[in-house]
């Protein structure tokens, strides 16, 4: 009997220790999950989440306030991507909010009145001009967000869809379809 | 000598060569017009130097480098520019790209060009030559050798010259071997100074035995001690650098190694001989062999000049009527032409015209049924039934790990696949896929950085903002403080639980009393000169003010009632 | 657009099936000199199911019929189902235990190529679990001399469940060798008894080690047609040898030879027919050699101590599961990257 007790409670000193151990040894260092979520995000902060911004969803994602599907531009394979890294069930977009295609802003030189409105708009600084100058987009830099369409009082910014060219030309998923036959 | 290793697996697909080496290198007739893509090489796209109408000269550079890895691209023959615009190229997008189009004049003008002593001329200089006259690598893949015949943290034991020539129906480099091959080994030559090896290991495939013949006679004539040239057997992709430095030295190169990282490093016969002309002749390099086969009267190899369009050339071949397509390349790798106007480009070693009976379409793909006769055919040993299944299922991160970019996409899985899947089209999808999303998630990053610093500036400016306003405040209340000290204070303290109209009308009443007090603590100071009368009449307008300004404070408080 | 590789070698799924077939006629042929041609009978049943069944499936999976029907796997299911089960077993049977494996273990797993588990075995699992003592119930080789149905008679047995008068399914069948050394070993007699009884030939069952051999030419075709490497027949057979030849050499009263092992039961059509099934065995060399030497160790351990004559088919089953974990192990070294450091 005393025997049998002290095994045991030899087990569990012993099981308890290695625990322990394991704990310190393996300890998870801080788990940055709104970092990882803002990787995820594509970045184009166009707010469309009704968040202003991406990490601003990203948080509210961590704190578990908002659905995973509210970002248009990421696609049906962000919502994937968060649905994995938060270990939620895949849910597809609302109505009214179609993945577009991805294009680029554009300014209509010759209908701008430089009010610079829309450089104020711009989330990631893409637009450049001055007051009572013309305004440019760096396409490079844009992220099709459209924030900047509606404060433009003239009606001189556009959205062009990236056409595809030698450049950014990609490979098709391969279709060879097996023929239904008899 | 013979080879002394072997790859792993490999095929064995019918050659079909002996077609197109019967007769020997032909020369074109000058085409009607040369379409010449300022792309034709590994790297950034050659800048064009030449306006539309502008006369140019055989070998005058109409694309010049645009950094470091690019190259040059010259004016096949003299002529007239008559277009610089997007024109349809040999790439698997079927996508334009921007290529200058000469009408030749028919005289065939050279620019003025001279060679240099190679071994009285600096390697910095030689390098700038074969830079300045375009010349990559020929056996397809276009890159650079000014960059290739360069090594200065390694040391190069051992190059290779590749003629091996491995896909079928390819016979380019076998005609060049058998009719030229003095001029290959003096590039060769010089390639290998630039490098500083102690040999060069000459690698052709058994099937070549007049290659062969004619290279190794080549070697004693010209004296070259430090050449070998071994015969491998044929078995494709012998032909591929990394194949071909295996069977030659046993080492292999792992993806994403540079073989000079493994004293070793590789040349097509073609470049070699390109090399030559450039550094002994000075002449860029403007034409190049092509193997014209397939679906055609006469399969043979012509010297083509660059921008040659390809049914001009498939004419003069005797094209059959019965083409569907071309390909440009073998058929194991090639690129099917997105059309037969495209012009000839320094990759085009063989154009194979197409007929439905000579390449049926593809049967359709069954399941696969994991029977590794890819695995066993793959010369990057990976294991193609596993990167299937994860490109299909575009489960990407997985097929990376299972060595994805390892696979030199050579196509024996394809062809030796039973249920027919085209394996290498997943590969190429899967890579293109990966590479795509590792640019999204570039532009991704470089847009959270610019919009988190746009953030810290917009918080930063009003934080600057604020900070002038707090300092105006500031002065304002010390100048407060300053007239409180001799009137009383006519605001009353808000309470807490003040009413926002309440607060306003406060603030008001107290913006108003300020005034008053000013207008009455501010003594006039132009009135000293004045007149009685001018006081009279000053005092009397004052009055008239005030009851203005009574009757004005009446109706606030009446409004606030 | 088209894309690059233009040309293909001229094989097929359906090809390589055949060829696999054909290198069961050798077995299927000393099969019949032997024991006569009911086998034959069963193979026909077996096909015919197995065709019906891989239709109807491809109908309510809504997959075209035509590519999947003539790929010949379901014709090869039926076969090795067919020579797996004894000839005279009704036609039920031979419809159930086929219609189970087409049906279950090969369409409901996502249909060619992704079925986990070899359908010929479970189908016999199914039939050894569900209807035990038909399964047991083999035909005699003629060598043997005893009472002989005439093939009229085998169809009536087969189709009716009717016996001649007087005749009882006991008087006209037999255990298999592997069995009746079993029930002889429980019964206290020794090995060299056992072999001293007239249902064993020179090195295992009269006739069935003969069909063995038959199975084992065919093997040879296979190999030599480079349809499957020699990984798996080897080890598998050498793993057989290996340990039945350690329990003989220690206790040869008890444990027949290493021999016996290899040319009874379904180790040669195992080794060259059931193990190389490429769906559902691993796809590395190392993976193959470490999935036959466990089916090879598994297939003794069972035949001597297990509760079943026979240990092939669940040595396979078990091995089947394996499969995804050996080849996650074994992945092999690509080219440029075996010297360790990368």
């Amino acid at each position: 009997m005393i025997a049998a007790l002290l095994v045991m409670i030899g087990i569990a000193v012993f099981l308890g220790a290695v625990l322990g151990f394991s704990a310190i040894k393996f300890k998870v260092q801080g788990n940055p999950l709104v970092e990882k979520i803002d990787a995820v995000l594509p970045q184009t902060q166009c707010g469309q989440c009704g968040f202003p911004g991406c990490k601003p969803y990203a948080e509210a994602l961590a704190k578990g306030e908002a659905d995973i599907n509210k970002c248009p531009p990421g696609g049906e394979e962000g919502i994937h991507k968060l649905a994995d890294l938060l270990g939620k069930e895949f849910i597809p977009f609302g109505e009214g909010a179609p993945p577009k295609a991805k294009s680029v802003a554009f300014i209509d030189e010759s209908t701008c009145i430089g009010c610079t409105l829309c450089i104020q708009a711009c989330p990631v600084d893409a637009i450049v001009g001055a007051a009572k100058q013309m305004h440019t987009i760096i396409a490079s830099e844009c992220t099709g967000c459209e924030l900047c369409l509606a404060p433009c009082p003239v009606d001189c910014i556009s959205m062009l869809p990236i056409a595809e060219d030698i450049t950014n030309w990609k490979w098709r998923y391969p279709v060879f379809p097996i023929q239904a036959t008899i | 000598m013979k080879a002394a290793f072997k790859f792993h697996g490999g095929v064995h697909p019918p050659t079909h060569k002996t077609e197109s080496t019967r007769t020997p290198i032909a020369q074109t007739a000058l085409p009607s017009k040369l379409v010449i893509p300022l792309h034709q090489h590994v790297g950034a796209r050659a800048k064009p130097v030449v306006q539309v109408g502008e006369h140019v000269l055989k070998g005058q550079m109409i694309g010049k480098p645009e950094g470091r890895l690019s190259n040059a691209v010259h004016a096949s023959t003299s002529g007239t520019v008559s277009a610089i615009d997007l024109q349809l190229v040999a790439h698997h997008s079927g996508q334009p790209d921007l290529c200058v189009t000469i009408v030749p004049d028919g005289r065939d003008e050279w620019i003025a060009h001279t060679g240099v002593d190679y071994k009285q001329t600096a390697h910095t200089e030689l390098r700038h030559l074969l830079r300045q006259a375009g010349v990559v690598g020929l056996g397809g893949a276009v890159f650079p050798s000014d960059l290739k015949a360069y090594s200065n943290k390694h040391k190069i034991k051992t190059m290779v010259l590749n003629g091996a020539e491995c896909e079928p129906y390819i016979t380019c480099d076998d005609m060049l071997m058998r009719e030229r091959p003095a001029d290959i080994l003096r590039g060769a030559e010089v390639l290998r100074e630039l490098l500083y090896a102690e040999e060069i290991l000459i690698g052709i495939e058994d099937n070549k035995p007049e290659a062969i013949a004619a290279m190794r006679q080549a070697v004693i004539d010209g004296k070259h001690e430090h050449m070998t040239v071994v015969a491998v057997p044929t078995v494709y992709p012998s032909g591929g650098a990394k194949q071909l430095m295996r069977i030659l030295t046993g080492i292999e190169v792992a993806a994403g190694v540079r073989s000079t990282e493994k004293g070793l490093q590789c040349f097509n016969v073609a470049t070699a001989y390109s090399a030559w002309r450039a550094i002994a002749h000075g002449e860029p390099l403007l034409s190049r062999i092509v193997t014209v086969t397939g679906n055609v009267a006469h399969a043979q190899n012509f010297e083509v000049l660059l921008g040659t369009p390809v049914d001009e050339l498939m004419a003069q071949a005797g094209s059959r009527p019965d083409t569907d397509k071309h390909i440009m390349g073998g058929p194991m790798m090639g690129v099917q032409l997105p059309s037969a106007t495209v012009g000839i480009t320094k990759a085009a070693n063989c154009i194979i015209a197409s007929s439905p009976a000579l390449f049926p379409p593809p049967k359709p793909a069954l399941p696969c049924i994991r029977c590794t006769r890819c695995a066993e055919v793959c010369p990057a040993e990976l294991q193609p039934q596993d990167l299937y299944w994860f490109a299909k299922a575009n489960n990407f991160g997985k097929a990376q790990e299972f060595h994805l970019f390892d696979c030199i996409e050579c196509g024996a899985c394809t062809y030796v696949c039973p249920s027919n899947i085209p394996l290498v089209n997943y590969y190429r999808y899967a890579k293109s896929e990966i590479w795509a999303r590792e640019q999204e998630a570039q532009a991704a990053e470089l847009a959270r950085e610019r919009h988190e610093f746009r953030q810290l500036r917009i918080e930063r400016e009003k934080q600057e903002k604020a900070e002038k306003l707090a300092q105006k405040e500031k002065a304002a209340a010390v100048a407060k403080a300053a007239s409180d000290a001799v009137q009383m204070p006519t605001a009353t303290p808000l309470g807490p639980n003040a009413d926002p109209d309440d607060a306003m009308q406060l603030r008001i009443d107290a913006a108003l009393a300020r005034a008053k007090e000013q207008a009455s603590a501010a003594h006039p100071k132009n009135t000293e000169t004045l007149t009685p009368q001018q006081h009279a009449e000053i005092a009397e307008a004052d009055a008239r003010r005030a009851k203005a300004h009574e009757m004005a404070l009446s109706d606030a408080e009446q409004k606030s009632e | 657009m088209w894309i690059s590789p233009f040309i293909t070698k001229s094989n097929s799924v359906g090809e390589i099936m055949f060829k696999v077939m054909l290198a069961l006629i050798p077995g299927i042929a000393l099969y019949v000199w032997y024991f006569g041609p009911a086998i034959l009978v069963s193979l026909t049943l077996a096909s015919l199911t197995a065709l019906a069944t891989e239709a109807a499936m491809l109908k309510l999976r809504e997959r075209p019929l035509k590519p999947f029907l003539s790929d010949n796997s379901a014709l090869l299911t039926a076969w090795l189902l067919a020579l797996s089960i004894p000839p005279l077993a009704p036609w039920w049977m031979v419809v159930v235990g086929t219609a189970f494996a087409i049906a279950v273990s090969k369409h409901l797993y996502g249909g060619l190529g992704n079925n986990t588990f070899n359908p010929a075995m479970i189908g016999y699992a199914v039939l050894i679990i569900s209807f035990p003592v038909h399964m047991t119930h083999w035909l005699t080789p003629h060598a043997l001399g005893g009472i002989e149905l005439s093939f009229a008679e085998q169809l009536s047995y087969i189709f009716k469940g009717v016996l001649p008068n007087g005749l009882t399914l006991d008087a006209v069948t037999m255990a298999t060798p592997l069995d009746t050394l079993k029930t002889q070993l429980h019964l206290g007699l020794s090995v060299h008894d056992i072999s001293d009884m007239p249902i064993y030939g020179h090195l295992a069952g009269k006739g069935s080690e003969m069909v063995a051999l038959g199975f084992a030419i065919g093997g040879v075709y296979l190999l030599l047609n480079r349809i499957i490497t020699w990984h798996l027949p080897l080890a598998y057979l050498g793993a057989l040898f290996a340990t039945a030849g350690i329990f003989h050499l220690v206790d040869p009263t008890h444990y027949v030879t290493p021999l016996f092992h290899w040319f009874s039961g379904a180790a040669m059509l195992g080794a060259f027919f059931i193990l190389t099934d490429p769906v559902t065995s691993p796809t590395t060399a190392k993976g193959k050699i470490i999935f036959a030497v466990g089916a090879g160790v598994l297939t003794y351990l069972i035949r001597a101590f297990g509760g079943f004559p026979d240990g092939m088919a669940f040595a396979t089953l078990f091995m089947n599961i394996c499969v995804p974990l050996i080849d996650a192990w074994t992945q092999p070294k690509v080219f440029g990257k075996k010297g360790g450091k990368q």
